[in-house]
């Protein structure tokens, strides 16, 4: 195990986060923050409560699941992706270091930072609503491995863009779509019932609804369904990248 | 002695069709300063690529001091330093971080005194806070050797590592390279000018159209290589060439204006002092005179001529 590269390329990335962070954290701190402000406090005290919680609260954890989401994956994307585009890749490649280390390390440090964001945001929203976490250990269960395997789809994604469009595509296109239809505004019993068995087919409503029973002890659907959800995910995106520097899929001609 | 790289029946076909290297079979041994020379798209790069890791080869398998690429990349990896072709840096990173990573990336322990030295060796040290962006191309050029020796390898590749480079730091990248060689690092470097490779080379690999024509010692292709052209424009028409002349390699131009003579630079005697003196006597006046080198097109030609 090559300790120092990981050491080295998570603390690279992490630098390159520092630089950046007006764009990395103020940002999506920000706009998360004018969820809650328009959502939750301007529209939310005129919604009635869902499943006994305040609207306002109700949409926390799914707010910062989103940002979870899209952070993640843009992040991870970019990282990996920056290499390839300009050609530094070729170290990475030539370094001796495997696959896993190469992974654990740009990985490693995407999730930090989402964790690191999803915590501060967490914080931003209990300035606004009042927040109760009924299961802390859960509640930092699920966003860690949601950041780690939205790190890892994110990886992916990087290897596989061949132009900074496609590494857009894929968060505004798939991502956001499905998070706003995953529940994070409303609970999906809220749905006609043709809709509600289209939505258990969106994967993202597991890790919301899994993330706000941490919270509120409520869910929409079992909450080790969206456990077993989650890890299976987190399974292919593995796979694929385990694939990936197998075959040198994109790295290697 | 066993040589520290051993190419063994390495091809490469791309996924596009196009076949980069025929069967190439190479020994480098320890410590030379080995120049591979070809043209442009001659398959210097994938060769290169194929020994440090980048490109998979279609066939064939490499050792390298003993161990085999693939199954102890860890061990093979550690002792190669690699300048790429391109000027790919990192953008926003200053050039000590940079270096510093390269060094942890290959599993080295931190060592500012070390990279320090490396910097300072290849005169960056001045620039270590740079960003990388800011730097000039031969800055950069710079940068990407020191990460390549950064590490403490034992061989150096460098490919066309003056590729648009100004004259003073292709000297300075010379003596960068003749210091290195000093310390018993081996180094291979691929270029496509024939004097680079004179003046840097202990041996010469000749490679053209994916396949390795030809290697051997400098002094022994130089010999080879070393012919050259003086081309002598007259100043009246000649039918044939004159009697007196004939025991010079003439050559007459079919419409007579001009001869040609070719001769050896690496020859004791050239024999243009003769031949000029043979002409002044014979009463033939030229106007004008050139000489050429033999393009190192004509000279590949010739060696696959010769090699066949």
């Amino acid at each position: 195990m090559n300790f120092q590269a990981v050491r080295a390329i998570y603390g690279f990335e992490m630098a390159r986060w520092g630089r950046t962070l007006t764009q990395s954290v103020v940002s999506p701190v920000l706009s998360t923050s004018l969820y809650f402000v328009v959502f939750g406090t301007a529209i939310g005290s005129r919604i009635a409560e869902v499943d006994g919680i305040a609207y306002g609260a109700f949409i926390v954890p799914g707010l910062i699941m989103m940002m979870l989401l899209t952070e993640s994956t843009t992040n991870s994307a970019f990282g990996i992706y920056f290499r390839r585009f300009t050609g530094t890749i070729y170290e990475l490649l030539s370094a001796p270091v495997s696959a896993f280390e190469i992974t654990l390390g740009y990985v490693g440090a995407a999730a930090t930072k989402s964790v690191i964001l999803g915590l501060i945001i967490l914080a931003t929203a209990s300035l606004f609503v009042p927040i109760h976490i009924a299961h802390p250990f859960w509640m930092l269960a699920f966003l860690v491995l949601t950041a780690v395997t939205f790190s890892l789809f994110g990886f992916i994604i990087g290897v596989w863009a061949d132009g900074f469009e496609k590494l857009q595509i894929v968060p505004m296109l798939f991502l956001m779509p499905l998070t706003f239809l995953g529940g994070t505004f409303y609970s999906i019993k809220m749905l006609p019932p043709f809709w509600q068995t289209i939505a258990l087919f969106n994967p993202i409503v597991y890790l919301i609804n899994g993330f706000r029973w941490s919270f509120y002890e409520i869910s929409d659907v079992n909450v080790a369904v969206s456990l077993g959800m989650t890890l299976c995910f987190l399974s292919v995106c593995l796979v694929v990248i385990w694939w990936i520097f197998k075959t040198g899929y994109r790295l290697k001609p | 002695m066993q040589p520290i790289i051993s190419v063994s029946d390495v091809s490469k076909t791309y996924a596009t069709g196009h076949v980069a290297l025929r069967t190439i079979n190479l020994d480098i041994r320890e410590g030379e300063i080995f120049a591979l020379l070809g043209p442009n798209g001659a398959g210097k790069t994938t060769l290169i690529g194929i020994i440090c890791g980048l490109i998979n080869p279609s066939s064939g398998h490499i050792t390298v001091a003993g161990h085999d690429i693939v199954r102890n990349y860890r061990t093979v990896r550690s002792m190669i330093g690699l300048v790429p072709q391109e000027l790919s840096t990192e953008m926003f990173e200053t050039v000590f971080a940079t270096t510093a990573y390269t060094r942890g990336l290959f599993g080295k322990p931190k060592n500012s005194a070390f990279v320090e030295k490396v910097l300072r060796d290849l005169s960056l040290w001045d620039k270590k806070d740079s960003r990388i962006m800011a730097l000039s191309g031969g800055m950069k050029r710079r940068v990407l050797i020191a990460k390549a020796l950064v590490h403490e390898p034992r061989i150096l590749f460098l490919d066309e590592p003056t590729a648009g480079v100004d004259v003073e730091l292709r000297k300075d990248m010379w003596n960068v390279i003749r210091r290195l060689r000093d310390d018993g690092v081996t180094v291979i470097l691929t270029t496509h000018y024939i004097e680079e490779a004179e003046e840097m080379a202990d041996r010469i690999g000749v490679i053209t159209k994916g396949e390795l024509i030809v290697v051997q010692e400098k002094h022994e292709l130089m010999r080879k290589l070393g012919k050259k052209q003086l081309v002598l424009e007259l100043q009246k028409p000649l039918d044939a060439i004159p009697a007196a002349l004939q025991k010079h390699a003439l050559e007459l131009a079919p419409t007579g204006t001009s001869l040609t003579f070719t001769y050896d630079t690496q020859a004791e005697r050239t024999g243009i002092t003769a031949l000029l003196a043979d002409m002044r006597e014979a009463g033939i006046g030229f106007k004008d005179l050139a000489t050429s080198q033999s393009s190192l097109e004509d000279i590949f030609v010739d060696l696959v001529r010769q090699s066949r």
